[in-house]
């Protein structure tokens, strides 16, 4: 069955009230995988927005049993986590490891990387904020070509960012996916879907971040689906080998209209600085990539 | 069956072991549940050893083959968490590169047990022995207790889970690498049934579980904060006092577990130091690890020649025994110390410790510091005696307590 807004499990694990910014699209991200694993899950943080949002003790937001852990260590309080529930005899709870994408794509690589080669067996997701959002805004290997940040902020990167979910595809691990806070029920059946599969399973997660990129709060969801019109973000599962386009992206797919990246740039101040020349590379990249997702994708 | 004292207690078998082995049995023993470890020289067959053990199925429990000493931390302190007893061992640069997790396991009061083949640091590249390592990470909030045999590295890891869940501390067993990692002596091994007697399974404080949901380490202000139900909570400053606090009372838990130990296995481990002859002794060397065992040679030697020589021999490092040290020197004029690490710019690491504990005491002996044994330099008895000797003769002379150590080395 098709999850709606309707038959989505009804019970809130985030409450009301959390430090994060306004618009924050994690929040919104968080709160539906918090629902789509119905209670049954103990939580790794590092570092993070996310280390925010659960509040400042002896006060928090989130229902969920939560660990936090050092920056790059994320995966690894995962595979101990794991580690320990089997030692104890105690199964049945999903260990979920959340980290953003300075935590995933750079300082905690190596111990996912390992952990996915070890088949360890929890869900790993990274909520992609394309900087490092909780320390003011620097790059990451996930911050876009063209994009002011503190740390590159006259020119902009001057690299493109990594594809981390087809990295995480080559440890042959048994489900990846592409998700984005503006579809929270396509990152809803996601999550379901993951929590059902043993070994280790890698969402990515697209979230806005209002102050980091510069638009307006009340932006997010519209970001968040340009994002996706344009090719920026491409909605996919691979389960076992087998892809599929999901969501907007599969429609998109089916009827051929993919709007021109620059709209996508254009509604964000990060890209104020950024050449015609990268625009056009990166138009490039986006192009390549979907023309891959459309050769793969057995759903079309 | 034989008795020791009143208590019965199941025969060991005896067995020539090297430290590496040991310490695997120690934790075989301790009934660990996960271990998580990562290869580096001399620790390596301790991580082998125990692969063995779980794969062949004498132990039942998780063994995880990070790909780096940080992660070995990471998944002891998660493991132990949701309330898994567990273990991981390591060496020199391994040691550093958890340095970040040392300190998170101490202030999240994890009970994790880790064995530490000291070995030097680099730069340059040395595999051999010094305390380099273990000394470098003495502000972690760790107990770190110094073996000077392989007996002491077995005993001190059954000790080590007792009192690691008794205070919720994580303790650091630690012995010099290939002095005792690598070299093979008789080793009593208890049985299981008498250590299940000693160590009873891990009860935890703290179990992530849904069926409870709590969040840990969460971000915590220097101040006290109110929760939701108006009680008042500790800021970060109270919980890191609360650490000192219990490192401060861990003292009488490393002592009464010693004792009870000794009660059923026939070793008493009741002091956080060894004495050798301190009785009548004007004359102290003070070392930590095997070197305290060369110490007794050296005394020997010694009061061969007339001179009234005892050894300390520290045993626990953190917490640092200070009253007992004061009184075990009572009697000395002349105390050497060495050292197998520097804290460079100052002096050896002990040295301090033992300066600091007699500062406002009655004692007022000459103390004197020698570097010795970096990098797996050999330090031979008779060059324990020439540095004791050299001692009394510029003391004699009006030499009294120098600024800096000396080092027993070619310059």
């Amino acid at each position: 069955m098709k999850t709606n807004a309707v038959n989505m499990t009804e019970k809130e694990y985030l409450l009301p009230g959390s430090r994060t910014c306004p618009g924050c699209a994690l929040s919104l991200a968080y709160r539906h995988i918090l629902k789509a694993l119905e209670g049954q899950v103990i939580v790794t943080v590092p570092a993070s927005c996310l280390t925010v949002l659960h509040g400042m003790y002896p006060v928090t937001s989130v229902t969920a049993p939560c660990v936090n852990t050092p920056f790059a260590s994320t995966a690894a309080s995962a595979t101990g986590l794991v580690a320990g529930l089997k030692a104890l005899g105690k199964d049945g709870v999903t260990v979920l490891a959340i980290a953003g994408d300075g935590g995933t794509h750079d300082i905690g690589l190596q111990a996912l990387s390992a952990a996915a080669e070890r088949q360890n067996d929890f869900l790993y997701i990274c909520y992609d904020n394309e900087g490092y959002m909780n320390t003011g805004n620097q790059r990451s290997g996930s911050t876009p070509l063209g994009a002011l940040s503190g740390t590159t902020p006259i020119l902009g990167k001057q690299q493109n960012q990594k594809d981390i979910t087809a990295i995480m595809e080559a440890h042959g691990i048994p489900y990846v996916a592409t998700a984005n806070a503006s579809y929270p029920l396509d990152l809803y059946e996601k999550v379901r879907k993951a929590r059902t599969i043993r070994g280790t399973r890698f969402i990515h997660v697209f979230t806005p971040c209002s102050p980091g990129w510069s638009f307006p709060f009340s932006d997010t969801i519209r970001i968040g689906k340009l994002a996706v019109e344009t090719g920026w973000v491409i909605l996919y599962e691979v389960e076992d080998g087998i892809f599929r386009l999901t969501s907007a992206s599969e429609s998109i797919a089916k009827r051929d209209n993919l709007r021109p990246l620059r709209e996508y740039l254009m509604e964000q101040g990060r890209f104020k600085n950024i050449t015609e020349d990268q625009i056009n590379e990166l138009q490039g990249w986006v192009n390549a990539r979907w023309k891959r997702c459309l050769d793969r994708a057995v759903n079309l | 069956m034989i008795f020791v004292g009143k208590k019965m207690v199941r025969r060991a078998t005896t067995r020539i072991l090297d430290g590496n082995h040991a310490a695997a049995q120690g934790a075989k023993l301790s009934r660990v549940q996960v271990i998580a470890a990562y290869p580096i020289t001399p620790q390596s067959p301790v991580t082998e050893t125990l692969s063995e053990f779980v794969e062949g199925g004498e132990l039942d429990a998780q063994y995880i083959a990070v790909e780096s000493e940080h992660s070995a931390l990471a998944v002891c302190t998660s493991a132990s968490m949701v309330g898994a007893r567990t273990f991981t061992a390591t060496s020199a640069h391994g040691l550093a590169y958890m340095h970040e997790m040392l300190h998170w396991a101490a202030g999240a009061r994890l009970p994790v047990v880790l064995a530490c083949v000291n070995r030097a640091i680099g730069a340059p590249w040395n595999v051999l022995n010094d305390q380099q390592d273990s000394i470098s990470q003495r502000d972690t909030g760790w107990i770190q207790i110094y073996a000077r045999n392989n007996q002491e590295i077995l005993d001190s890891i059954i000790q080590a889970y007792k009192i690691a869940e008794s205070v919720y501390v994580p303790v650091m067993v630690c012995y010099d690498g290939y002095i005792l990692s690598h070299t093979e002596m008789p080793v009593d091994i208890p049985s299981q049934e008498d250590v299940d007697r000693f160590l009873p399974l891990y009860k935890p404080h703290t179990i992530l579980d849904p069926a409870n949901p709590k969040n840990y380490n969460l971000v915590t202000l220097a101040n006290p904060r109110v929760n939701t139900e108006g009680v008042l909570c500790h800021g970060y400053m109270e919980l890191r006092y609360l650490l000192q606090e219990a490192l401060q009372n861990s003292r009488e838990t490393i002592t009464t577990v010693g004792r009870e130990f000794g009660e059923l296995f026939g070793r008493s481990y009741a002091s956080m130091f060894w004495e050798d002859r301190l009785d009548d002794a004007d004359i102290v060397i003070v070392a930590m690890g095997s070197l305290a065992m060369e110490a007794i040679v050296a005394a020997d030697m010694l009061r061969e020649a007339g001179n009234k020589v005892g050894v300390l021999g520290l045993r626990v490092f953190r917490p640092f025994p200070k009253s007992d040290v004061v009184q075990a020197l009572e009697k000395s004029r002349l105390v050497v110390i060495f050292d197998k690490n520097i804290s460079y710019g100052l002096e050896g690491a002990t040295c301090s410790e033992i300066k600091s504990a007699l500062y406002g005491s009655s004692i007022n002996a000459v103390i004197r510091n020698f570097i010795v044994g970096l990098g797996g330099r050999d330090v031979k008895a008779r060059e324990l005696v020439d540095a004791v000797n050299k001692s009394l003769l510029s003391v004699k002379e009006g030499d009294l307590n120098k600024e800096y150590p000396e080092w027993i080395c070619d310059i």
